[in-house]
C-alpha cells in the first residue's frame, strides 16, 4: 500500500521521575517492511520504546528517532504518520464502528467517496462487512480489536504499532487472530512494531525479535536465533523452558560429567553450565543413555507430557515426553542429549550434523 | 423468626427517620396552600398566597434564574477545560490545584463572601450588580463541574482514546471537540445539573452580597420568614419546592445514567 | 515502561519529568497549563487575593481590646464560649446523624422491598435545601404554630417550642445531614465486597459477627468522612441559624453581627478566618479518607 519506511531509534534513553529509569540509552533499527516484536517482562521497558516511536512519549535529551531519513524526534504522534493498535482497544464509546475506523480518514479530509471506499476495504480486510453500524460496547473483544486493527491500517500509515493487541482476549480468541494480524502484516509490507510479553505471539509475527529486560535489549534476532542461540540465561529462561546442568568436571577426553552421567559437546569446552530444551532430549532405553534418573512427577499436558527426571542434581530436568506412555512415579529412565541440542550463550552453537539427527 | 423481626425493626426505624424528613416539608407545603394556618384545613384550600409570592417575590425568582444559568455558563466555560488540565497535569499539582478550587467549597460561604465585600465592595458600580453575586456562585460551584467532568474523564479512559485520536492524525482542537467533549457529556450533564441546583439554593454568601436591588430566591425566602406571615412563608417554599425537585430528580438520574456507563 | 505499562493511559506521561524532555511532551504540559488558567485566574483574583487580605485583616487591632483581634479571640470568654458552642454542638450533630442514618442507609442498601425507592427519595432530596429552608423546617416543627407545639396544645393546653434554641439549631443541622450520610453510607455499602461478607459467612459467623468484623470496618473510612463532611457543614452553616435567630452565640452569626452591627471587620475577619481553618481541616480529613465527596456548606 504506502511505502514502507525504517525506523531509526539513536540514543534513546528514558527516565521518570524519581530517578526511575524505564530505558537505558538505545540504539535500534527497524528495517522498511519489517516486523519487529519487542518481548520481555512487564516493566523492561519494551512499551516505553513502542511509545517513543510512536511520538506519545520523549526520550530523554540526546535521543534521536528518524523515521527514513526524516527526523521526527520533536513531532507529536499526529504529525508522524502512524497507525497505533492498543491494547484496550480505545474505541471512541461516541461513534459507530464505521465512523471509529473512518475518523482518521475524515482527518485528513479525504472526499467522502475516497472515505467510503477505504472504509469498504479495511472493513473486507478485517472481516468486519455489515458492521459499520454497529455501537462500539455491542461488540465483542475481539470484534473491537478488529475495528482497532481497521482504523489504524485504514489511514495508510508508514508505520504500524501494536501495544500488547492481543493480552485482554482468551486463548482461542488470541490464536485466530495472531494467525490474521501475521496475514495482514505480509499483505501490507507495513513497517510495524509490535510489543507483547506472549513469546508464542512473538515467535509468529516477528521477523526479528527484539528480548528486552530491565531498560535493555538483550538479545536482537531472527526468532530462530533468539531460540536456539540465546545470548543469556535470561533470554534462554524468558523463550521457551530450559534446562541448566551444571558441569561438575570436564575428563581428559573432553566428556563434560554432569549429575546422572556424561555428555559429550566438543563445542562447550570450558563452560560451568549447559543448558538444552526439554523438547530436545530423548527418552533412550537406561543403557543407551547420556544420563539416567529418576521420574519424580509427569504433567499431562494433552499433546505431550512433560516429565520431571531427578538426576541428583539441584533441581530435576524437564523433558518432554509422548504423551500415550506411562512413567508411573519412581521408574528408572535413560534419556538422550546429543551435542546439536546443547548450547551456552557464550558459545556457539554446534553445527547440525544431519547424519546425526537421522540416526537418533 | 429472628430476621423477620431484625427487618421490621429496622424499616420501622428506617421510616421514623423518614417522617422527620418529609413532615415539615408536607406541613409547610400544607401551610402554603391553607387559606388560614391557625384555623387549619378546614379554612380550605388557596392558591392566594402563592399569587401573593408571586406578585412580591417574582423577581428574585427571575433573577435566581438568571444568576444560575450565567453561572452554569461560566463554570462549563471554565471548568471543562480545567478539568481537562487537571487530567493532563502531573498528579502533584493536579492535587494541588484541585485543592485550591476547592477552597471556596471547603470555607464557610459567610467568610468567602465576606473576603470578597473587603476586597471589592468598594467598586460601587460592581457591588451593586447582579455580577458581584455571580462571582461568589461561580466560584462556589466551579469545583462541583470539574469534579464531575473529571471523574467522567478519568473513568472514561480519555487519554488513551486521546492518544489513539492523535495516532491518527487528529491534531488538539479536533481531539477536544471530536473525542473529549462528547466522551464527557455526562459528567458535564451531572456537572450543570448541581451547578444549577446549588446556584439556585445558595444563601451563605448571596445573603452577604446582595443589595436590595438584588434579591436572590432564597434571600427573598429569608425576608419572607422574617417578616411575612406563616403562610407566604411556606407558599414562597412551596415554589422553591417545585423549582429544584425535578432538578434533584434530574440529578438523581444521571447519576444513575453515569453509573450504568462504567 | 515501569510507569507506562502498570497504569498503561497516559500515567506516564504524568510522571515524567519536564526538565528532561523534548517536544511532544512539553506541549501537553504546556496544554494543561493553558486549560487550567482561566480557572486559576478567577480563583486568585476573587478567592485567593480577597481571603488573603481577610486573614491579614484578622491580625488588625480589635477596637474593644485595642490587640489583633486573633488574640482577642483566644483570651475573651465571650468568643471562645461561642467558639465551643459551635464545635461542641457540630459534633454531637454528626455524631448523632452518623449513628441514625448508619443504621438506616445500611438498611436500605442491603434489603430489598416495596416502597424501597420512594424512602430512599425522602430521605435523600432534602439534600439541596438551602440552610434558609431547613430553618424554616425547624421552625414547621419547633416553632409557634409547629407540629411540636400544637401537639403539646392539644394533649397538654400549652406550647411547647424548641425551634428557636440551640435544639433548634441541633434539629436543622440534623436535618440537613442525614441525608447526606444516607447517600454516602449506601454508596460504601454499594461499594463492599459482598464476597467478604459471604466469606465471613462461611466461616461461621452471626449476623452481628459479620456486621462487626466486616461491614463497620469495610464502611468505617466512609462514616468518617461523611460525620466530618457534616460536621464542618454544621460549623458554617449560617442559613438555618439566621432563620431561627440571631441571638444565639454561636460563630456564624456572631461573624454576621460583628460584620453589619458593629462594623468591626477586623473581628469578623478574624472570626472568618478560624471558622474556615476548622472546616478546611475537616474537610480535608474527609476527602482524605475517602476522596471523591465534596461536601457544599449549606
Amino acid at each position: 500500500m504506502s511505502s514502507s519506511v525504517s525506523i531509526t531509534l539513536h540514543q534513546c534513553s528514558r527516565t521518570f521521575a524519581g530517578d526511575n529509569t524505564a530505558l537505558q540509552p538505545l540504539d535500534l533499527q527497524v528495517n522498511a517492511g519489517e516486523t519487529l516484536v519487542l518481548l520481555g517482562p512487564s516493566g523492561c521497558g519494551k512499551t516505553t520504546t513502542l511509545r517513543i516511536i510512536s511520538g506519545l512519549e520523549s526520550p530523554d535529551k540526546g535521543g534521536q528517532v528518524m523515521f527514513g531519513e526524516r527526523d521526527v524526534t520533536a513531532l507529536p504522534i499526529e504529525q508522524r504518520d502512524v497507525g497505533m493498535v492498543f491494547q484496550n482497544y480505545a474505541l471512541f464509546p461516541n461513534m459507530s464502528v464505521a465512523d471509529n475506523i473512518a475518523y482518521g480518514l475524515k482527518i485528513q479530509r479525504l472526499p467522502r467517496a475516497e472515505i467510503a471506499h477505504r472504509l469498504d476495504e479495511v472493513m473486507h480486510m478485517v472481516d468486519l462487512q455489515g458492521f459499520g453500524d454497529r455501537r462500539i460496547d455491542a461488540l465483542s473483544g475481539g470484534q473491537k480489536q478488529r475495528v482497532a486493527l481497521a482504523r489504524a491500517i485504514a489511514v495508510r500509515p508508514k508505520v504500524l504499532l501494536f501495544d500488547e493487541p492481543l493480552a485482554a482476549l482468551d486463548a482461542k480468541l488470541r490464536d485466530r487472530l495472531r494467525i490474521e494480524i501475521g496475514q495482514l502484516l505480509r499483505e501490507l509490507g507495513t513497517t510495524a512494531v509490535y510489543v507483547t510479553h506472549d513469546q508464542d505471539e512473538a515467535m509468529a509475527l516477528g521477523d526479528r525479535i527484539a528480548v528486552m529486560q530491565a531498560g535493555r535489549i538483550a538479545q536482537l534476532g531472527t526468532p530462530q536465533e533468539i531460540y536456539h542461540q540465546p545470548a543469556n540465561a535470561f533470554v534462554a529462561d524468558f523463550i521457551g523452558a530450559v534446562n541448566c546442568l551444571d558441569v561438575i568436571s570436564t575428563r581428559a577426553d573432553g566428556g563434560l560429567v554432569v549429575n546422572g552421567g556424561e555428555l559429550i559437546a566438543a563445542h562447550l569446552q570450558g563452560v560451568s553450565t549447559v543448558y538444552c530444551r526439554p523438547e530436545d532430549i530423548q527418552v533412550v532405553s537406561v543403557d543407551q543413555a547420556d544420563v539416567k534418573g529418576k521420574v519424580v512427577q509427569s504433567i499431562f499436558l494433552g499433546q505431550t507430557q512433560r516429565l520431571m527426571v531427578d538426576t541428583g542434581g539441584a533441581s530435576p530436568l524437564q523433558i518432554e515426553a509422548p504423551s500415550r506412555q506411562r512413567w508411573p512415579n519412581g521408574t528408572a529412565i535413560g534419556l538422550a542429549l546429543p551435542s546439536s541440542v546443547l548450547f551456552h550463550p557464550d558459545k556457539p552453537t554446534a553445527p547440525v550434523n544431519a547424519k546425526e539427527m537421522a540416526n537418533d | 423468626m429472628k430476621s423477620r423481626l431484625r427487618f421490621t425493626l429496622q424499616l420501622g426505624f428506617t421510616l421514623l427517620v423518614c417522617l422527620f424528613m418529609i413532615v415539615p416539608v408536607v406541613m409547610s407545603v400544607m401551610a402554603g396552600l391553607t387559606e388560614n394556618y391557625f384555623v387549619g384545613l378546614e379554612s380550605g384550600l388557596t392558591l392566594r398566597w402563592v399569587n401573593e409570592v408571586w406578585q412580591l417575590y417574582a423577581d428574585t425568582i427571575w433573577l435566581s434564574i438568571k444568576l444560575a444559568l450565567a453561572c452554569l455558563l461560566i463554570t462549563i466555560l471554565i471548568g471543562v477545560p480545567a478539568a481537562y488540565g487537571l487530567l493532563r497535569s502531573r498528579r502533584r499539582w493536579a492535587n494541588a490545584i484541585e485543592e485550591l478550587l476547592l477552597l471556596p467549597v471547603a470555607v464557610p460561604g459567610l467568610a468567602t463572601a465576606l473576603a470578597l465585600l473587603l476586597a471589592y465592595g468598594s467598586y460601587r458600580e460592581f457591588r451593586g450588580s447582579w455580577l458581584f453575586i455571580l462571582v461568589g456562585h461561580v466560584l462556589f460551584t466551579l469545583p462541583f463541574m470539574v469534579r464531575a467532568v473529571l471523574s467522567v474523564m478519568q473513568t472514561a479512559k480519555l487519554p488513551q482514546l486521546e492518544e489513539a485520536a492523535a495516532s491518527l492524525g487528529a491534531s488538539f482542537r479536533q481531539r477536544f471537540f471530536g473525542v473529549v467533549i462528547p466522551n464527557c457529556m455526562s459528567g458535564i450533564l451531572a456537572g450543570a445539573l448541581m451547578v444549577v441546583t446549588l446556584s439556585i439554593g445558595e444563601f451563605n454568601i448571596t445573603w452577604m452580597l446582595h443589595t436590595p436591588l438584588t434579591k436572590t430566591l432564597p434571600v427573598g425566602l429569608a425576608d419572607s420568614y422574617a417578616s411575612m406571615r406563616l403562610e407566604i412563608g411556606s407558599a414562597y417554599t412551596l415554589i422553591f419546592l417545585v423549582m429544584v425537585v425535578p432538578l434533584l430528580v434530574a440529578i438523581q438520574w444521571a447519576g444513575r445514567l453515569t453509573e450504568q456507563r462504567r | 515502561m515501569t510507569a507506562a505499562s502498570k497504569q498503561p493511559f497516559g500515567a506516564a506521561s504524568y510522571l515524567s519529568r519536564p526538565s528532561t524532555m523534548v517536544g511532544p511532551a512539553r506541549r501537553k504540559r504546556f496544554i494543561a497549563l493553558f486549560a487550567l488558567l482561566p480557572a486559576l485566574v478567577i480563583f486568585c483574583a476573587f478567592w485567593l487575593l480577597p481571603f488573603s487580605r481577610l486573614i491579614m485583616m484578622g491580625a488588625g487591632a480589635d477596637p474593644s481590646s485595642g490587640v489583633s483581634a486573633y488574640l482577642t479571640i483566644l483570651t475573651h470568654r465571650q468568643y471562645l464560649i461561642s467558639l465551643a458552642t459551635t464545635v461542641g454542638l457540630s459534633l454531637v450533630v454528626s455524631l448523632v446523624a452518623v449513628a441514625i442514618a448508619g443504621v438506616a442507609g445500611f438498611f436500605l442498601a442491603r434489603q430489598r422491598f416495596f416502597g424501597k425507592s420512594i424512602l430512599v427519595a425522602i430521605l435523600t432530596f432534602p439534600l439541596a435545601f438551602p440552610g434558609v429552608v431547613v430553618g424554616f423546617l425547624v421552625i414547621m416543627l419547633g416553632g409557634r404554630q409547629g407540629a411540636l407545639a400544637q401537639t403539646s396544645l392539644w394533649l397538654f393546653g400549652e406550647r411547647w417550642m424548641f425551634a428557636y434554641s440551640l435544639a433548634g439549631l441541633f434539629i436543622g443541622y440534623l436535618y440537613f445531614s442525614i441525608p447526606r450520610v444516607i447517600t454516602t453510607v449506601m454508596a460504601a455499602c454499594d461499594n463492599l465486597d459482598q464476597s467478604l461478607e459471604e466469606a465471613a459467612r462461611s466461616l461461621g459467623a452471626n449476623t452481628w459477627q459479620v456486621t462487626k468484623d466486616v461491614i463497620v470496618p469495610g464502611i468505617a473510612p466512609a462514616l468518617l468522612s461523611t460525620g466530618a463532611i457534616c460536621f464542618a457543614t454544621s460549623m458554617g452553616a449560617f442559613g438555618t441559624a439566621f432563620t431561627l435567630g440571631t441571638r444565639l452565640s454561636i460563630l456564624p452569626l456572631n461573624i454576621y453581627g460583628e460584620f453589619t452591627n458593629y462594623a468591626n471587620f477586623a473581628m469578623a475577619a478574624a472570626l472568618s478566618v478560624v471558622l474556615g481553618v476548622i472546616t478546611w481541616m475537616a474537610l480535608s480529613l474527609a476527602r482524605r479518607l475517602a476522596g471523591g465527596n465534596l461536601g457544599a456548606s449549606v
